[in-house]
């Protein structure tokens, strides 16, 4: 098995391309395997940019701050994945940690699970869930939401920052500079809406492999979409078959009934229609932005994390990189996620 | 009804001495402690002392594998052993929240008192205070101890040269992930902390005198973090074979499951060696035949790949720059 | 996005089941696979089984990531 790792980078390294293949992931988990199997060294002609495929590293900073100020408030306890504990907001100490330190409740929770049990644990409380991710996590947003309104807890309340991944695929292949060789799709997305959730990639023309996240899945992918580009057969691929077959009804039913599209905005990108997912007003005494309303300041930042994303320019084309915006005092999604194209930059070429 | 703490325990007065009385002295009491004057006066001769102290503050007190009681004798104990030096002598300072159980806290003394005697180490001083409810986190624990350096010992960074062997004495990661999990009530069973004093694997290793260039438990922020700290400034590197590094089965799928690396996963029972590479692999049969020693494994090299820095060369030959921990780890979904 | 894990259900009652990881046991909800059986392979994503898996395959990746961590 092993070897068949290593024949597959040997096959990658020694294929006959025109050029070193851009392949862009959107899926925070692919950008930390291939940092973890050390793919960007191993695969010289390879070229892995990391688009926005980090939930939590594209929450705009006013989301942040909302949720800081949301967090100090009396009576209020923040239940939250760990994930979102030190990413900023519109200025660098804005963040759940240091709310933590001035007093405010955070607990970290590992499933919307756990967080509906503590609102029951707590009723004098108002338990928030930061409700994070693509399609692979609203469904278990979905069903917390669903469930506190057939019991009745009342004191538990979610914030809907979930996104879509089709919108911010499309608004990247629609600009004309955007020039990538294939896409690395996330798994475990397509696990919920199923292969054919990819199926709007076909028009544009870009190879596209639906992937796992074990090294075997990466490398298989990989070269799947070299062949494809070879052979300029421009397809959506499943090569995470196991997993991925159609999609899971339940899950995207329950997404529909409590949740419907919106405008939404991202971090270093910008606004993007229908991309996303907002609490239907029926569930919308779940919904703590009935309560307090999210207001939107538009942001100011230099931060040319949209172009990076896109792939576009390299880190070091941003004036805020290694000065302003570094891994400790983090600017844009590029540089909050540890793997993200400007703290991997940072971390390997830039010191 | 249960008796608890109270502030009085702490005022230095009746109450104070009652507790002492009856819960430390039967427990940790010797012909110093029981002296119970303001310090402890020792006899050392013409030998280099090793001076070294830690506060605990763990959280849950009581853990699979240990409790903060146990792992404040070997957090010093094992820093002290790190030193090259032969512990000897604890402090002891308790600081209890208005309401802790007096039995848990009966509880956490016997396992001081257990861990010390394992690790021939004598609490001769101590302080006991109590502060008023919700300003504490139950117990918090500090230990300061002294050792006698051994002589034939040589330990430290400018001891290192290119071609040096890093070796663990065993499975990394287990206590982070332990106390985690054990935190958050994540999972159905439990993951054992390895916490443990490193005597006897450290006189093993310190046979080989010379040739043993540094010594390190790695405890918050993993091997990651304390390898860091080895070339931080050096000019030399350290460069890991990922797949030599030893990790239990389920410490790994624990980190699998909640998106934790093990390298940065805080380990209580555990030393990192740099030793000569002539001597490295009798000394790893050496520390195979001891039971906290079973596991040992060499899992790196020092080189001039890139000074300054720790390299992790993954199995399919991709090489990366392994950082120190920033943060505290937490699980993740993303 | 985003981490999921397959777990080997072991039990289970109604919604709720322990699932098994390479000796680990964790409560998972089972509200998305309403078809799983006990000793069904499940992919977990945040304490919720998000799709039944083919465990023959699994075995395959397992071992490949045994042979990665084992202990020489």
């Amino acid at each position: 098995m092993i070897g068949e790792c290593e024949r597959l980078i040997q096959k990658i390294n020694s294929l006959k391309l025109n050029k070193k293949l851009n392949i862009m992931e959107v899926c925070g988990t692919h950008t930390m395997a291939i940092s973890k199997f050390g793919l960007r060294s191993s695969l010289k002609n390879i070229n892995f940019i990391s688009g926005p495929g980090c939930p939590v590293c594209v929450t705009a900073e006013q989301y942040i701050d909302y949720i800081y100020n949301l967090s100090l408030k009396e009576k209020v306890i923040i239940a939250t994945f760990g994930d979102m504990l030190r990413v900023p907001g519109t200025k660098a100490d804005i963040n759940l940690e240091n709310a933590a330190a001035k007093g405010a409740s955070i607990k970290i929770v590992y499933s919307s699970f756990d967080a509906l049990k503590l609102a029951e644990e707590n009723s004098n409380r108002i338990v928030v869930f930061l409700g994070i991710g693509f399609e692979t996590t609203a469904p278990s947003t979905a069903f917390v939401i669903r469930e506190a309104k057939l019991k009745g807890i009342d004191n538990f309340k979610v914030l809907s920052i979930h996104k879509r991944m089709e919108p911010v695929m499309v608004t990247l292949l629609k600009d004309k500079n955007f020039d990538m060789d294939g896409f690395l799709c996330p798994g475990h997305v397509a696990m919920v809406i199923g292969e054919d959730g990819f199926s709007f990639l076909k028009k544009y023309s870009v190879p596209s492999v639906i992937a796992g996240f074990e090294v075997k899945d990466i490398l298989k992918a990989v070269c799947k979409i070299a062949d494809m580009h070879n052979s300029k057969k421009y397809e959506v691929v499943n090569c995470y078959k196991y997993v991925v077959k159609e999609k899971n009804l339940t899950a995207v039913n329950l997404i529909e009934e409590v949740f419907e599209e919106k405008m939404d905005i991202w971090r270093g990108i910008g606004f993007i229609e229908n991309s996303g997912l907002k609490i239907k007003e029926k569930y919308s005494m779940q919904n703590i932005e009935t309560t307090f309303p999210v207001e939107f300041k538009n942001s100011t930042s230099r931060c040319k994390c949209g172009e990076v994303l896109k792939g576009i320019i390299c880190p070091n084309e941003c004036k805020l990189f290694g000065k302003v915006c570094t891994p400790v005092n983090p600017a844009g999604p590029c540089m909050v996620s540890s793997e993200g194209s400007c703290a991997a930059y940072y971390k390997y070429d830039f010191q | 009804m249960e008796e608890i703490i109270s502030m009085s325990y702490g005022s230095g007065g009746k109450k104070t001495s009652k507790l002492i009385e009856e819960s430390i002295l039967p427990s940790l009491g010797n012909y110093e402690l029981n002296k119970l004057g303001d310090g402890a006066v020792v006899k050392l001769e013409e030998d280099y002392i090793a001076f070294s102290t830690d506060s605990f503050v763990v959280n849950p007190y009581f853990f699979p594998g240990g409790d903060i009681g146990k792992l404040s004798v070997c957090g010093t104990v094992n820093d002290l052993l790190m030193c090259g030096s032969i512990p000897k002598y604890l402090s002891l300072s308790l600081i209890i929240e208005e309401g802790f159980k007096r039995c848990e806290l009966d509880k956490i003394i016997n396992s001081i008192s257990k861990t010390a005697e394992k690790a021939a180490a004598l609490v001769v001083t101590g302080d006991t205070k109590v502060v008023e409810r919700g300003h504490g986190n139950g117990i918090y624990i500090n230990t300061a101890g002294i050792g006698k350096v051994i002589s034939s010992a040589s330990l430290g960074k400018e001891r290192i040269e290119i071609g040096d062997v890093v070796i663990t004495s065993g499975t990394i990661g287990n206590h982070g992930i332990s106390i985690m999990c054990a935190r958050e009530n994540f999972l159905e069973n439990n993951i054992f902390s390895d916490c443990a004093c490193l005597n006897e694997v450290t006189a093993e290793i310190l046979k080989y005198g010379k040739e043993v260039k540094l010594l390190r438990d790695p405890t918050r922020g993993g091997i990651a973090t304390t390898l860091n700290e080895f070339c931080e400034n050096m000019n030399f590197s350290i460069e890991l074979e990922e797949s030599s590094i030893p990790v239990d089965e389920e410490v790994q799928a624990a980190c699998e499951l909640f998106g934790i690396d093990p390298l940065y996963s805080a380990n209580e029972g555990k030393v990192i060696a740099v030793v000569s590479q002539s001597i490295s692999d009798e000394l790893l049969s050496d520390l195979q035949k001891l039971e906290l020693g079973k596991n040992a494994r060499k899992i790196g090299v020092i080189s001039d790949f890139m000074p300054g820095k720790v390299i992790l060369k993954g199995k399919y030959s991709g090489k990366k720059i392994l950082d120190k921990l920033s943060y505290d780890m937490l699980p993740r979904i993303c | 996005m985003c981490l999921a894990v397959p777990l080997k259900l072991i039990s289970k009652e109604n919604n709720i089941g322990i699932g098994e990881f390479k000796g680990i046991k964790q409560r998972i909800r089972l509200d998305f696979v309403p078809d799983v059986k006990v000793d069904n392979y499940v992919m977990v994503h945040a304490g919720f089984a998000m799709q039944i898996v083919d465990s023959k395959i699994l075995e395959e990746i397992s071992s490949l990531f045994s042979e990665i961590r084992q202990t020489k």
